[in-house]
């Protein structure tokens, strides 16, 4: 009786072995695989000295002193810039998607369809293939506007937002169609002009993707390297990426002290909001948004 | 029943959205008058014609009751068709010229600048009295006395005689109307200054064969004439000292009989030249064959490993006997939330051959070029976009994986269908209808993936025996910044273009079958 009850339990620890078990050894390794580049980083912020040299033992010394050394560096400047950039980014691509949206969404006007298809085929063409030409352009715009030109962070928001009409609006424009268009109906039987729908009634109910698409806007401009690159020319402003790359790209001079510690700054805040706005990220994951 | 209130009591006044309106209407149209008079004083006459039909367009759209999607439409669409559209179209301007260094710009302008370097001292020619002065907006520019009548002219404006300009006792120019004199002191104190003073040549006049006024130190002016000549009847240049004539010829380029050229062209429309030179050029066309495969390969590769290994992953923890798997998923997904540019950066030093941790912990201290050698790199760039990507795909197949609907898998079940025919016939086809346009989504962004590449590797290593810069993980838009040299080095912008031109191409062929590939998959379903 009692080897009986044994045999079965036996089989059924080999059996939970065989299809649930071993899957917690594997996750250690994956977890191994997805972290230890973090954890790394990690330590080596806190190495002292900036080279790379010894820094194989991991957190073998905790030093702070890579994170006082970058008030030495123009790292607040970078992080300002880039908040500056990615921020006005954001509100403008909001602002100008969700206008878009209203008005595709709303009113029933000549060519509605046939621009909406048309933005549907522009956005496939990724603005930074055509950096030559965006370089062109900023070194004429920039002969009449300095303000617009070559190495000045306004223009390189312009660029940015040159691409927010073709990449949110489709996004935006089904959120607005599923608010039932008899709420604008009943507000202008109460004598609201259609700004005041906008503004007072549909802007409200659309918060969550107006989040969406500021986000999306803020995290693809701190995570551009090539614009950021061709239009910001002078130290004092680049963005994170641009100081950064130029921080760890010269074999010779590189800083991996200080790029250690400013990645651990500048991801934190990302990491942070990533964590907890997780579950939105997924649902907006499989609505077709790719990372950039 | 008479009416009780007449109508216009209803009237509250304009509203404060109309005083907003009004305001940043005032402050659009302040800014657009500003940048109008600059464009019309630095003669960019396409630019000025734009912002003219803009601002009217701005105005009348926001002024009349008409055209009310456009209220909402404009804002959006003067950015999309200045700075996207107008981009795509200009790159396929400049892909059929040869701009770049050398043919910066236009034929008047390459003159100019010929004749301008072609300027030397005229010996023995006589001094003038001069001073600084600053014309409006703060242009700079010299007034001489020549032989008792005061002359004015700034870098853009040629001499021009001055009467009512007074003279002081040095015999410099001390009051020109419409013009301040720079004090002497000032210039003396100011650094920035002194170079622009040296640096600046004042036109005779008009013509450019009539040379120019300098100075060196600020006090006298010289006459300084060039030794090129530019003859506009005859469409020549004659260099005056070796007597060597230069004609213009169709690449741009002023060319003597002997084949010499001139440094400075211009730019002119060179037809499908660029196309032909990416795949004829010695240079180049080896290298850049070697990059469009390599862009290919990377692009699907990518793709294939991380929805594989991101697809494997969320099978094996989409298991409720698996616990703690919200731990595990926010573990998995980590690198996801690391900054795409970082990650590169990071795995750029980890994977240093002599310091790197990656040799020194993992390979016994071994010395392996991982960045160096052509195979090792291109295997590194695989595998660090793997790491970065895997997260995306085990997220998106973790939620198709949920959404399938379990009782066609119980039926098969039930039927004896085996594991992997569950999946193969069932899972797989059924994921594939939802993951499909984000995987061609995914192909695309990687195509022009231009972060990872210049983050990891810069492109190289470099071909061997190569004079064209590009390396083995060079992708197709890397090589274009490379070629491009909008970061330093000589610049063609014309080949960069006609590459830009290859990759839309591409890219518009390959969202044309996604768009016809979802259609077939959902078919299927």
């Amino acid at each position: 009786m009692t080897s009986v009850r044994s045999h079965r339990t036996h089989t059924k620890r080999s059996r939970w072995w065989g299809e649930v078990g071993w899957k917690y050894p594997v996750a250690v390794v994956i977890v191994f695989f997805a972290v230890f580049p973090l954890l790394y980083v990690l330590s080596a912020s806190l190495k002292p000295g900036g080279s790379l040299a010894g820094s194989s033992q991991l957190f073998r010394a905790i030093d702070p002193a890579n994170y006082a050394a970058l008030g030495g560096t123009q790292f607040w400047t970078w992080v300002l810039n880039t908040l500056f950039i990615g921020g006005v980014t954001a509100v403008g691509a909001v602002l100008m998607g969700a206008a878009a949206a209203y008005a595709f969404s709303r009113f029933r006007f000549a060519g509605r369809r046939a621009s909406l298809t048309s933005l549907l085929i522009i956005q496939m063409f990724p603005q930074t293939v055509a950096f030559v030409a965006v370089f062109l352009l900023l070194l004429a715009l920039g002969e009449v506007v300095p303000a617009l030109g070559i190495n000045s962070k306004i223009a390189l928001i312009c660029v940015y937002l040159g691409g927010a009409l073709g990449a949110n609006t489709f996004l935006m424009y089904g959120f607005f169609n599923s608010i039932p268009i008899e709420i604008d109906e009943s507000a202008k039987i109460d004598g609201a002009t259609h700004a005041q729908i906008f503004w007072r009634l549909i802007m409200p109910l659309v918060t969550p993707v107006l989040a969406v698409v500021g986000l999306l806007a803020f995290v693809s401009a701190f995570g551009d390297f090539i614009l950021a690159r061709i239009v910001l020319t002078s130290e004092d402003n680049w963005t994170l990426a641009v100081g950064m790359f130029q921080w760890v790209s010269n074999q010779l001079t590189s800083r991996w002290g200080l790029f250690a510690a400013g990645s651990v700054i500048a991801s934190l805040p990302v990491l942070a909001l990533f964590l907890t706005l997780q579950r939105y990220i997924v649902g907006g994951l499989t609505q077709g948004s790719v990372k950039g | 029943m008479p009416e009780r209130d007449s109508h216009a009591r209803a009237w509250r006044g304009l509203g404060w959205g109309f005083i907003v309106k009004l305001l940043l209407m005032a402050v659009v149209n302040a800014f657009g008058v500003t940048v109008i008079l600059a464009a019309v004083r630095t003669e960019s006459w396409i630019i000025l014609g734009v912002l003219v039909v803009l601002l009217i367009a701005a105005d009348v759209i926001y002024f009349t009751k008409k055209a009310l999607p456009l209220k909402y439409l404009l804002p959006g669409l003067i950015f999309l068709f200045v700075f996207q559209i107008f981009t795509l179209g200009y790159t396929g301007y400049v892909a059929f010229t040869n701009y770049g260094t050398g043919h910066a710009g236009s034929m008047q302008q390459a003159i100019d600048a010929t004749v301008i370097q072609g300027e030397r001292r005229v010996e023995g020619s006589t001094d003038y009295p001069l001073a600084i002065v600053e014309g409006f907006g703060g242009e700079l520019g010299f007034a001489i006395n020549d032989d008792g009548t005061v002359r004015v002219g700034t870098a853009s404006s040629p001499l021009t005689d001055s009467p009512d300009a007074t003279v002081g006792s040095s015999g410099a120019p001390t009051e020109v109307p419409g013009y301040t004199v720079v004090q002497r002191a000032v210039l003396l104190t100011d650094q920035e200054l002194q170079q622009q003073v040296v640096g600046l040549r004042v036109p005779v006049s008009d013509d450019p064969n009539d040379g120019s006024v300098r100075t060196r130190e600020g006090s006298t002016g010289v006459i300084y004439t060039s030794t090129i000549v530019w003859d506009e009847s005859a469409q020549t240049m004659t260099d005056t000292e070796t007597n060597t004539v230069y004609q213009p010829d169709d690449r741009g380029n002023f060319v003597a009989e002997d084949g010499t050229r001139l440094p400075t062209g211009w730019y002119v429309n060179v037809g499908f030249d660029n196309f032909v030179r990416a795949v004829t050029d010695a240079d180049l066309a080896a290298p850049l064959l070697q990059v469009t495969l390599w862009t290919f390969a990377f692009a699907i590769l990518t793709v294939l490993t991380s929805f594989g290994l991101g697809l494997l992953f969320a099978m094996i923890y989409n298991d409720e006997r698996v616990r703690g798997r919200k731990i595990l998923r926010t573990l998995f997904i980590l690198p996801y939330a690391f900054p795409a540019f970082m990650s590169a950066l990071l795995w750029r030093g980890m994977l240093n051959s002599e310091f790197g941790v990656v040799n020194d912990l993992f390979f016994f201290g071994a010395d392996i070029n991982w960045l160096g050698d052509p195979w090792l790199a291109r295997g590194a760039i695989l595998f660090v976009n793997l790491w970065l990507s895997y997260p995306y795909w085990f997220l998106v197949c973790t939620g198709a994986l949920q959404a399938l609907p379990s009782e066609t898998l119980e039926a098969a079940t039930i039927d004896g269908a085996g594991r992997w025919r569950k999946f193969r016939s069932i899972m797989l086809p059924l994921l594939l209808v939802s993951t499909a346009p984000l995987a061609i989504a995914s192909f695309a962004f990687n195509f022009n993936n231009f972060t990872i590449i210049y983050m990891l590797t810069g492109g190289g290593p470099n071909f061997a025996g190569s004079a064209s810069g590009l390396g083995s993980t060079d992708i197709l838009i890397s090589a274009i910044y490379q070629i491009s040299g909008v970061a330093g080095g000589t610049a063609d912008y014309g080949l960069a273009s006609a590459l830009s031109i290859i990759v839309f191409i591409v890219i518009g062929v390959i969202s044309a079958i996604a768009f016809r590939q979802t259609r077939k998959l959902e078919e299927v379903q």
